[in-house]
């Protein structure tokens, strides 16, 4: 055994891929690795083995995170949900490294849908992997009218099956005698022979099965072509897999779920659409109107201005006299140390936590899987496909953090086409609380003109991008879970760290943003600006000098723009041309920072410099036909 | 295989029909189709037809969206009642 490890080793030393390196720091502990389909509950078996000790990662090259704690004599990592062990997207390079790094699997298995999960598990067995099974859902079995033979499936298998129910805790004492009994499963015999002189060539068995079933990567790393067995171990697999089932698992009363049908209801537009409204709506009551405007409201005016950023200015000028440009830069009107730190902890904070916990119930729920479903044929017209929605919809809250979860996205053309549509076309909440608020002063005439200007507009730039872009959008192929009602737990978890990850990569460019406003000012550049466009706001968009300033401070935060505009006497057609340009024109600093770290310099510089174009443009033709 | 006159573009089933696949697309496709269960020769059910041409088929308790440009590219035969 000791030997087997050293040589094990020896030979992750010989083929260590560069991206291997963080798995060094443990290189003493056994590595335990979470694998599991997409929502089986992994998180909670995680969270249970490991408590509050975890660290949380990047996994080097990709925008994938890696989740490891500690639990007796291991160190546990979780991974990605996937649904088998390959190379098609991030995700699964993550987890197959991870996997193949592991000294332990715990596979979490979801037991009501078997024929899915064990496709998985199965290739990790063949995989020579020592792996435990946890069941999970066991209480779910039951309601599903379903009944599974444990004892069986354990022996088909030929590894220990543990059932669980996550949620509940039901079953975690097994876990650790589980893990003492991990073992090798049984592995058809089929491919033996070429699989045991591809491991002769790669020395270890997972990665030999990986070669063969025509992994690229792994098959580079070892410097062997790969090989091109994959449809027919695949399919051999899948048939071996459904022959476990129909073994193991007896329908006893397939009747209609309740959820099932909500789950349908969701997918159908008929049906579907007033679920979304309703949704929508209380989300809006959730984020847009409790959160944006009660709680910020209290923390950014109460807590930021009145207390916060005076203390801080009292302090810094103790330091630094107030009437030098030092000063100003720090804690003036756009002070870096001011602005940034109110704006990031007293406004953006709560508000993208808000959005987080409604993105994080739609989701756990099963609704955003159906939601996509619903909308892909709609979505395809602007090049995407449905499960675009989630960063559309995630804009409506901040622009910044739905610019993050474009990664999401297939293909770098999506990437591109869901950015540009964010940073041109959707109000963040900062702004649309402003938005309603002027709009629903000026009338029906002045909503309708901006409704459908916004909604041209949107259709406009997808359908043009789409055209132009280079390449084709990836096609929606999507497992929908089963509709659940959300664990609170968990989608606290999910919350804090997703809101964790969103401010740990705002803020250093928030910061960086703000700077170069600041400077802007100090240097009178910022006026300049302001009379630079002052032609433009009374010629073409027809509305007073005054307006200009309310653009550029738009530049700096995207409700600034649309607030400067409730102090100037505008009729209500006025309005809707101002509304309308800042609603198009640039995104704040810091989703511009996001945007051009996430899409590169070039791609994030002509969407900004086309949201000048756009937002002038359709303001004035708007203008010359309305006013 | 099993080309027949009842083969069609899975996005051209409708509703409720019960459905056998008669291809998927080749490459990383396939291999996603086989590891959620759809390949050639098995069964499954149209759960919904959207407009447009989304297709969610079931198989037991799974349900799988697929997309219309997708569902084009796969080829189903409608089964009769009897070989449900």
């Amino acid at each position: 055994m000791e030997e087997n490890k050293s040589e094990n080793l020896n030979h992750f030393e010989k083929h260590r891929h560069p991206d291997l390196s963080f798995f060094e720091k443990d290189i003493n502990k056994s590595k335990l690795v979470l694998v599991g389909n997409p929502n089986v509950g992994k998180s909670l078996v995680f969270n249970e083995l490991s408590g509050m000790n975890v660290e949380v990662s990047n996994y080097p090259g990709t925008t994938v995170e890696i989740i490891k704690g500690y639990y007796l004599n291991y160190v546990v990592y979780d991974t990605p949900g996937v649904y088998g062990v390959s190379s098609f997207n991030d995700e699964e390079i993550v987890a197959r490294d991870e996997i193949l790094g592991a000294d332990i699997i715990l596979n979490i298995v979801d037991a009501t849908h078997l024929e899915r999960d064990l496709f998985l598990t199965q290739q990790l067995i063949d995989m020579g992997k020592k792996i435990v099974v946890l069941l999970n859902f066991m209480d779910d079995v039951k309601r599903h009218g379903i009944e599974v033979d444990l004892g069986k499936l354990s022996q088909f298998l030929g590894v220990e099956v543990i059932p669980i129910v996550a949620v509940k805790k039901v079953g975690f004492d097994e876990i650790a005698q589980g893990i003492e009994n991990a073992r090798e499963g049984v592995q058809r015999e089929g491919r033996h022979s070429s699989l045991h002189s591809m491991l002769k060539m790669v020395g270890s068995q997972a990665e030999a099965l990986m070669i063969l079933e025509g992994d690229e990567f792994i098959a580079k790393r070892h410097g062997v072509p790969p090989g091109n067995a994959r449809d027919e171990i695949y399919i051999e697999r899948r048939n071996r897999v459904n022959y476990i089932v129909n073994q193991v698992v007896v329908d006893v009363s397939p009747k209609k779920r309740y959820s099932e049908l909500i789950g349908r209801w969701a997918i159908r537009p008929l049906t579907g659409i007033p679920m979304l409204a309703l949704a929508l709506f209380l989300a809006y009551l959730f984020v847009g109107k409790f959160v944006a405007q009660d709680v910020v409201n209290f923390t950014e005016q109460q807590i930021g201005k009145a207390h916060w950023e005076p203390w801080l200015r009292e302090v810094i000028s103790r330091i630094i006299p107030v009437s030098s440009w030092w000063n100003a830069l720090l804690v003036g009107d756009f002070g870096i140390i001011t602005m940034t730190t109110t704006y990031l902890i007293f406004l953006l904070l709560p508000l993208v936590t808000a959005f987080y916990i409604a993105l994080s119930l739609m989701e756990d729920s099963g609704y955003l899987p159906r939601l996509a479903t619903m909308v892909d044929r709609t979505l395809s017209v602007l090049g995407l496909n449905g499960r675009a929605v989630i960063p559309l919809i995630l804009g409506f809250g901040c622009v910044t953090s739905a610019t993050i979860t474009t990664r999401l996205l297939g293909t770098e053309r999506e990437k591109t086409i869901a950015t540009a549509l964010l940073q041109f076309v959707i109000p963040c909440s900062a702004q649309l609380a402003v938005i309603a608020a002027l709009l629903a002063g000026a009338g029906m005439l002045p909503m309708l003109v901006y409704t459908i200007t916004i909604l041209a507009v949107l259709i406009a730039i997808g359908t043009i991008l789409n055209k132009f872009l280079k390449g084709e959008s990836a096609p929606l192929l999507l497992d929908l879970p089963p509709m659940r009602i959300p664990r609170l737990e968990n989608v606290i978890r999910k919350t804090i760290y997703r809101t964790y990850n969103f401010m740990k990569e705002a803020s250093g460019w928030f910061f960086v943003g703000a700077l170069a406003v600041g400077i802007a000012q100090i240097t009178g550049f910022l006026v300049y600006l302001e009379q630079l466009l002052i032609p433009l706001t009374t010629h073409w968009l027809q509305l007073p000098a005054d307006a200009s300033i309310a653009f550029i401070m738009g530049v700096v935060r995207r409700d600034f723009g649309a607030a400067g505009l409730y102090h100037m006497v505008l009729t209500p057609m006025q309005i809707t041309v101002a509304l309308i340009t800042i609603t198009l024109f640039v995104p704040c600093i810091a989703s511009l920072m996001v945007m051009m770290k996430e899409r590169g310099l070039k791609e994030g510089m002509i969407i900004w410099i086309g949201t000048w174009v756009v937002a002038f443009f359709i303001g004035g033709l708007v203008s010359h036909i309305v006013i | 295989m099993l080309k027949s006159k009842n083969t069609i573009p899975l996005n051209s089933a409708t509703t409720g029909q019960h459905l056998r696949i008669a291809s998927v697309p080749h490459g990383t496709l396939k291999a996603q189709f086989v590891r959620l269960g759809i390949h050639e020769g098995e069964k499954v059910k149209c759960l919904e037809r959207l407009p447009g041409g989304t297709i969610v088929v079931q198989k037991n308790r799974q349900q799988i969206a697929i997309g219309h440009q997708l569902a084009k590219q796969i080829m189903v035969v409608v089964l009769g009642d009897k070989e449900k």
